[in-house]
């Protein structure tokens, strides 16, 4: 088998399972929908797997491959194929995609089990996996904008899942809106390179930039910042961000998926795909580098106030990618792309142990609700702790290496970039601060009832289920989450899913050290060997200088949460009195849904009204169907008249004109 | 034979119809009317046909008869109707059908 009919068969596998549980939902009995979608998704993996042993048998200056299974239109200029490319930046993100997603499908066998619309849960499931795949496989921009549309459309469909809770689908709406919003970027940005170098492909496009654009002009910028705005949409960057929290409506296990590991991660493969357009337009990457670095400092304050614990990871998440979209803006690709595998590890980690939580919580996501399960729940504690570390950036877990990997590229490309490095310290510090008052906050302190039960063996399941963002009440039946809550400790498929990439999030830094080894930047450096980055390498003695500084901040952070949350009970309440003007700032997440509101959403509503009023009611119904419907009446009023009902009248009227006719004929004819 | 005779024959029956369906109310003698004009307009078929030696007009004279007849048939089926339902049986009042 070569390497890219593998890859076909990694999109294959998803779409033959979406198809099989979507078209036989009735006939799956039990689970079995659920494990046909993890083995789809496994086989993917397998597959995934076997692209990347072949594709390592190739000699580096080989690894990049593409395959056309058919041409949709070639000519006049066009060319759409369905068409993937095969490299090892494509390779590294479908192992890290359908890697993640099968343990993540497999957590959701258990964790979607006694919820009415198993069947459909898992047909979304396989489709969002397909759908991703097929982003990051894609060989053209226009299959890339199929899978980023159908990713949008998955998220949508996956967020709004409980389809009767009114706040779930209204997040559902307000995530694919703005997505649409990066579509839109994606697809003008496709049009402007396709305009200037006459191809789509990837390939064509990336060895004609250099030619067809001058460097730093205005072309390649717009273009640029298109992408970043596609970009900046998917991975919930600033200002575009604010659907990230809302999404976390959907299940647990779907916001472990989609607002963690994958789906969010896509801007950043966009941006290191596109590299060599960033590379010659650098006022937008510099712009993108930016908006990175302002999204992980504000989205970690944000963080360090949210009670809502799935509310904390999704704001962890934005930060974190933050630290991605910056990376790759500046040319650390490897580093970004290696933090992005890393996070996905550990993110995923994080909110499946959140998921436990919840679940022995009963629906309650309130943090203020929580306290004292660390005896109750053993194992979620545990990996808790392994991903909050891995998070903070403590050695020897996988995000201390990784992100500390960012930093230094950015300390060493010096000048303003050593600012944003001074900023990504600062936001390090306040990711571990944010992480560990969640834990300590939910695993610390006193045993709240909850939990002394679980300590009991009684899991709580609260007597009238209820929607944990508005408080109404809810039943158990379709379209809302079903009666059974699960935990870890007692769940096999759940505590598989979450050791693995416990065991992940705490090995998978080692695939790269400084000074020992450097695995990641190896195996990328093919798909990154074209930019001017790709010889800039960080002394190993500086990358150990940031690890240790890394590695200090995080104590720090840890230390600091230590003493607010556990040390001296208390302080939290004194310092939210003291700085309540910022307290109330940061709880309004910086009022960017207000503002949005202001700024866009209600002059499109005075706009809609105005167009309604103005140019609907009277412009097209008052001029122009009204005035073709006048002009039909008034003309049938006339002709009305000669229908008089008498019928020797219209015998007499047919005599005349036949009459009149016949004489014609016999004029003419003589 | 001149075929001018058969013809003003032919002509002055076609226009007793005719004033015929103009001129009276009650749908019955206006049926009869339109049979007049109808065998009006026969004879003349039935004399071409004669002066041509071709059966066409003749074949056409049979087609007219066969429609005559459908069409006394629903004539006389609305005159028993309108009868029936106690209407006047004068087609000047049923004039509903106006626009």
């Amino acid at each position: 088998m070569s390497a890219t009919t593998a890859a076909w068969l990694v999109l294959l596998c998803p779409l033959v399972g979406t198809i099989l549980i979507a078209t036989g939902y009735r006939f799956w009995p039990g689970r079995s929908a659920g494990w046909l979608a993890t083995a789809a998704i496994a086989a993917s993996f397998v597959f995934s797997v076997i692209t990347f042993i072949k594709l390592r048998g190739f000699s580096p200056d080989h690894r990049t491959l593409t395959s056309t299974l058919w041409n949709y239109d070639v000519s006049a200029g066009v060319d759409a194929k369905l068409q993937i490319l095969v490299d090892p930046l494509s390779v590294f993100m479908i192992l890290v995609v359908s890697g993640v997603s099968a343990l993540i499908h497999l957590y959701s066998v258990t964790y979607m089990t006694l919820d009415r619309g198993f069947s459909r849960y898992f047909s979304y499931l396989n489709y969002f996996v397909l759908s991703m795949l097929l982003l990051v496989l894609a060989g053209n921009f226009l299959l890339l904008i199929v899978g980023w549309a159908f990713v949008g459309a998955a998220s949508y469909l996956l967020i709004s899942y409980w389809y009767r809770r009114t706040t779930a689908t209204r997040a559902g709406i307000k995530a694919f809106v703005i997505n649409v919003v990066g579509d839109v970027g994606l697809v003008i940005a496709t049009f402007i390179l396709f305009r200037h170098t006459g191809t789509v492909q990837f390939l064509g496009v990336f060895h004609a930039v250099p030619h067809t654009f001058a460097h730093n002009g205005g072309a390649i910028n717009a273009a640029a910042l298109l992408l970043l705005v596609g970009a900046f949409a998917k991975s919930a960057q600033v200002p575009l961000h604010t659907w990230l929290p809302d999404a976390m409506e959907g299940p647990t296990p779907v916001s472990a998926l989609i607002h963690a590991a994958t789906m969010v991660t896509a801007g950043v493969y966009l941006i290191a795909r596109t590299h060599v357009i960033f590379e010659w337009a650098p006022t937008a990457a510099d712009i993108g580098a930016i908006g990175g670095c302002a999204t992980l400092v504000l989205a970690a304050t944000v963080a360090l106030v949210m009670t809502d614990i799935k509310r904390v990871i999704a704001y962890s998440t934005m930060s974190q990618i933050g630290y991605m979209i910056m990376g790759v803006c500046v040319g650390a690709y490897s580093a970004g792309l290696f933090h992005l595998m890393t996070h996905a590890f550990f993110k995923a980690l994080l909110f499946m142990a959140a998921g436990s939580i919840i679940g022995a919580m009963a629906g309650e996501q309130s943090l203020d609700r929580m306290g004292g399960f660390r005896r109750a729940l053993p194992f979620t504690f545990g990996c808790f702790i392994v991903g909050g570390l891995a998070l903070s950036g403590l050695p020897p877990f996988s995000g201390w290496l990784s992100k500390d990997d960012v930093i230094a590229f950015l300390d060493h490309r010096a000048g303003a970039f050593l600012i944003m490095g001074i900023i990504a310290y600062a936001g390090a510090l306040l990711t571990a601060v944010y992480t560990f008052r969640m834990i300590f906050r939910a695993f610390f302190g006193d045993p709240v009832l909850e939990a002394r039960e679980l300590e009991e063996g009684h899991l709580h399941h609260a007597e009238v289920p209820h929607n944990p963002m508005s408080g109404e009440e809810e039943d158990t039946d379709v379209g809302f989450p079903g009666p059974g809550h699960f935990i870890a400790e007692r769940e096999v498929p759940m505590k598989v899913a979450m050791s693995a990439l416990a065991v992940l999030a705490v090995i998978g830094g080692l695939v790269q050290i400084p000074g020992v080894d450097d695995a990641v930047t190896k195996f990328l450096d093919p798909s990154f060997a074209d930019s001017k980055y790709a010889h800039t390498q960080v002394s190993t003695g500086s990358a150990w200088l940031g690890l240790i500084i890394g590695a200090l901040i995080a104590v720090t952070g840890i230390s600091i949460a230590y003493r607010i949350w556990v040390a001296r009970p208390g302080t939290a309440t004194r310092l939210r009195e003291r700085f309540a003007g910022p307290y109330v700032f940061l709880w309004h997440k910086w009022y960017f849904d207000e503002l949005i509101d202001f700024l866009v959403v209600r002059p499109a509503l005075w706009t809609g009204r105005l167009v309604d009023s103005v140019v609907e009611r009277s412009v097209i119904q008052g001029v122009f169907t009204g005035g073709a419907s006048g002009a039909v009446r008034a003309g049938s009023a006339a002709v009305r008249r000669a229908q008089t009902g008498f019928v020797r009248y219209y015998a007499a009227l047919m005599i005349v004109c036949i009459s009149g006719v016949a004489l014609y004929f016999l004029i003419a004819s003589g | 034979m001149n075929i001018g005779w058969y013809l003003a024959v032919s002509a002055i029956i076609f226009c007793i119809g005719a004033g015929g369906v103009l001129t009276r109310r009650n749908p019955l003698v206006v049926l009869l009317c339109l049979e007049l004009m109808l065998n009006g307009a026969n004879l003349a078929l039935v004399a071409f046909a004669r002066m041509w030696g071709s059966e066409d007009g003749q074949i056409f004279a049979l087609i007219v008869m066969v429609l005559a007849a459908c069409e006394v048939t629903v004539g006389l089926g609305l005159v028993v109707a309108i009868y029936r339902r106690r209407l006047p049986i004068d087609v000047d009042e049923l004039n509903e059908l106006q626009g």
